[in-house]
Formats: C-alpha cells, structure tokens, sequence
C-alpha cells in the first residue's frame, strides 16, 4: 500500500513561482493511494511554465529513468526546477541522477508497505510524511544518517565516513557537497524544528482488526 | 564567583570532566573534583559518555552542588525522547544545577549496550532551542510553566571538522537558539586553532579550547585514525614514544602546559577531558601558569 499526499499547495507554488518546471509523475503505484486530481489541479496553475512532462511507472527503477532522462535531456536542460511527484525514493533517484538540478518533491510519503523492494535500489523512504528532500539537495537525512539528524552533522564522521557504519559516507557531507555544488547552502541555515511523528500513519493506526 | 559571572565578565575559565562510575560506587569519583576544588571554575559531568551505561550525569551533578561545587551537566539525546528531556532539565534546575552542555550524543552502537534503540528524538540545536524555551517560562509546545529554569547554555564544536564550513553552519544554528559558550574537541594544533577562531571570533561567544592529555604515543595514533577532526603532529607522538613509561606523565604535561599557554592566547578558557588522568590536572594546571 503506497500513501502519499502533496504537499501544501502555497508550499508549492512558491517554489515552482515564475520558473521552468520538467515534472515527473510516478504512477508506479498509483492504483492505491496517488492523489491525481489534486495534482492535476495544481499543476493546472502554472502550466505555462510546464516545458515538459514524463509519466512512468516505478521512477524508482534507476536504469529506466536514466533512460527517460536521456530521451527528455533538451527539456530537462532547459528547465530551472524538477518537479517531482512520486514517493521519496523516487525524488532521491533523480536528485542522485541530476545532481547539478533542483529537484523538488512535491509529495510527502505517509505510508510505503508492501511496495519497499518492489524495484532494486539503493534509496530509502523513511516515510516519515513531512519530506526533508527539498532542503537535502535530494539526499534524504533521515535514512541516511544513523541518528536521523536534521540540523546538520553530528561531527562524528572521520575522513567522510559515518562513524556507526564507517563503510558509508557520511550522509551530512554528501548533503553539504550536493547543495555547494548547486549553490544552495543557504539551506542549511534554517534550523529545523524536532519531527511530527504524529505524521506517520502506524501499522496500529490502519489495521482494522486482526 | 560563579562559572557564568565568570564568562560574562570575560575571565579566563578553566574547566574539567568528570566521569560517573559504572555502579554506585562515588567515593572516587568525588575525590578527584575534591581535588580540583578552588582550581576550576566548572566540572562537566558526562552523559554516558561514548554510550557506556553508568550512573547518569544529574545524580553526579546533584551531589557536585551538594558539595559546593560547580556543575555543568551534560545532557545528549541519544536516551530520552523530548518529554523525559524536558523533565530532565526540570530535575536539574530544582537540584540546584545551573549549567547545562548540550549534545547530539554517541549513538548506541559505539557503547556496551549496542542493541539499544536510539533515540534522538531532537537534536543538538533543537533541545539547544527547547532549553531556552524552558528558560523563557514555557515547553517546547508553548504551555505556561509554574516556575522556570534559567540555565547558562553550552553547546559543543570541533575546530578540526572536515569540512569546516559545515560545522560553522552548525555552530551559528547553536548560537541561534541559545548557546552562550561553547566547548572544543581535543586541540593539538594550535595554528589551525588560531585559524578557527579567526573564523568565529565575529560570534562574540566565549570558546574553551579542549584538552586531552596524551597518555601514550599509542593514543595519539588511535586518534590520528579514529577521532573527527583530531590531528596529533608528530611532534608530539616521537615524544610519547621515547619517553620511558615511568617519564610518560611528565611529558604529556609539558606538551598539554605548552597547548595551554597557546590556547590562552586565542580564547576564553580551556576545558580539560582528563579521561582517567584526574590526579595530573593539578599539575597540569601549575604547569600553565593557571594555578
């Protein structure tokens, strides 16, 4: 079961406000729960600046949206902002594969059972409902970093690498290195608040009986 | 004079650690800040330090008070969620504590308990956030509180992180919501010292440069390896080296004095991890003109 909702809609539309958008739509698992008309409300509003559109199915399928990517890399060149509305492990595939744009999901993932595993990939959706993506450079914080830090480094990482998983690299370095490449460290300064687990919706909260 | 009359009216301040015991057993334990009574200015007491489960930081610092002696409690969020941590600063206040460290903390996996959910439902500059906000008389949820606790907050920064500007960004967060002072990781190089506070200086929030005695030049290399953002020059290690182990102590004075005097030129105090080696800091304290 794939829940997602779209973030609010001023959110949205101030980001996307006056620049090119290339939007993705992942309908990989749409038959659940994938809020299309309100999508295609919102999106309704700043069509004009729509410079191109790719539908798929499983934007988390790395090789398949490489190749989409290839077919629409004019358009996707020209356009300011990556509209994505998929779930998070999809938006962390196009961060990961255009890593010089700003992708920016419109989506926060509430609830991913059944559907984690579906396609091999080396992304994770914490599912957490109030995605950090757009403020990460699309690297997510959250099942990246051990302790799900938002506000920065814990300082514990050793030559780049993590230092509860010294295999990996350290998820906040990766953060900063994406958004200085882009120019956007600016991102960094907000201070995030502590999260909503409110948000999550629990296996508890949907079971309707054993 | 307390440690915060002391910050604010810009003295030199000198601080060490103390380490709670695994068990009850305090007697040591208080012997060695007995024995630095007079000759520091605050005593952070760690939060299950390196997450080694052991008696907790606010019992420690309670009886530190008790004792008239100054505490500053360190409190991380790697165990309690924002309800206990809360609850926790309210503990300190009423036992007497008025300053408190705040921390990420170790996660649970590099201690003895590696099986141990890890918490950090906030984070260093969050809880940073939610202490003044418990200062200003209200929870992290905007309820009037019957009575508040002022604390003086510190916050932590490792002047050898790599990439510097990315603990920069941390560090004006911490300030941002309420640091006053701030603790360093080891020091060793004093040049690249002087390079970071030429960097923050434009904060105007006192620094205390950290110190580790080195105790070996095994040590040394095991943080060259291990330790973020610690670097031991050679220097130092070829000294360890060819010290006898009977000299060791000595030597790892005179290389902590000679930090010392460096790190008093370039900021507001020094805080001092002895890490097992309470009984020198005496010493070490003479040996920097400090005592």
């Amino acid at each position: 079961m794939l829940v997602m909702q779209v973030k609010p809609e001023e959110e949205i539309l101030s980001r996307v406000w006056g620049r090119r958008v290339f939007i993705f739509e992942c309908f990989g698992c749409r038959e659940v729960h994938f809020p299309e008309e309100k999508i295609e409300t919102l999106v309704e509003k700043f069509k004009e600046k729509v410079i191109g559109k790719l539908s798929c199915d499983y934007l988390c399928r790395r090789e398949f949206v490489q190749d989409y990517i290839n077919e629409y890399c004019q358009e996707i060149e020209r356009a300011e902002i990556i509209l994505i509305f998929s779930c998070g492990v999809g938006t962390q595939v196009v961060s990961s594969l255009l890593e010089d744009k700003i992708v920016y999901t419109a989506c926060d993932t509430l609830y991913l059972n059944g559907f984690q595993g579906l396609t091999v990939q080396d992304f994770n959706c914490n599912q957490c409902g109030e995605c950090y993506l757009n403020y990460t450079g699309g690297i997510c914080p959250l099942t990246n970093c051990p302790k799900g830090l938002l506000n920065g480094p814990c300082g514990g990482a050793k030559n780049g690498k993590c230092e509860v998983n010294p295999e990996a690299d350290c998820a906040w370095e990766l953060i900063y290195n994406r958004l200085k490449k882009q120019g956007r460290l600016n991102l960094l300064k907000r201070v995030f608040p502590p999260r909503n687990y409110q948000k999550i919706i629990t296996e508890s909260l949907l079971r309707k009986g054993v | 004079m307390s440690f915060a009359e002391k910050l604010n009216k810009g003295s030199f301040v000198v601080t060490s650690e103390i380490g709670p015991p695994k068990g009850t057993e305090v007697e040591k334990m208080l012997e060695e800040a007995e024995v630095l009574r007079g000759m520091v200015d605050g005593f952070n007491v760690t939060d299950l330090q390196s997450s080694v489960m052991r008696l907790g930081s606010l019992a420690v610092c309670h009886l530190l008070v008790e004792r008239g002696l100054e505490p500053i409690f360190q409190i991380t969020c790697r165990d309690r969620n924002r309800l206990a941590l809360q609850s926790d600063l309210l503990s300190a206040y009423v036992l007497g504590i008025r300053n408190v460290l705040v921390l990420t903390g170790d996660h649970p996996i590099l201690g003895d308990h590696p099986e141990a959910k890890p918490v950090f439902d906030l984070d260093s500059v969050s809880l940073l956030k939610v202490a003044s906000t418990l200062g200003e008389g209200e929870d992290m949820k905007g309820n009037k509180l019957d009575g508040k606790p002022e604390f003086l907050l510190g916050a932590v920064v490792n002047p050898g992180a790599d990439p510097l500007e990315l603990q920069l960004m941390k560090m004006e967060k911490k300030i941002e919501v309420g640091a006053k002072f701030f603790q360093t990781q080891a020091i060793y190089d004093l040049r690249k010292f002087e390079e970071f506070m030429k960097k923050v200086e434009k904060y105007k929030v006192p620094i205390l440069g950290g110190i580790v005695l080195l105790k070996s030049a095994g040590m040394a290399k095991y943080m060259n390896e291990k330790v973020a953002g610690v670097s031991v020059p050679e220097r130092y290690i070829k000294m360890m080296a060819e010290a006898k182990k009977k000299e060791r102590p000595r030597i790892s004075i005179q290389i902590g004095a000679e930090l010392i005097k460096g790190i008093k030129q370039l900021c507001q105090g020094v805080h001092i991890m002895p890490l097992g080696w309470e009984r020198y800091v005496p010493r070490l304290l003479e040996a920097s003109g400090l005592a």
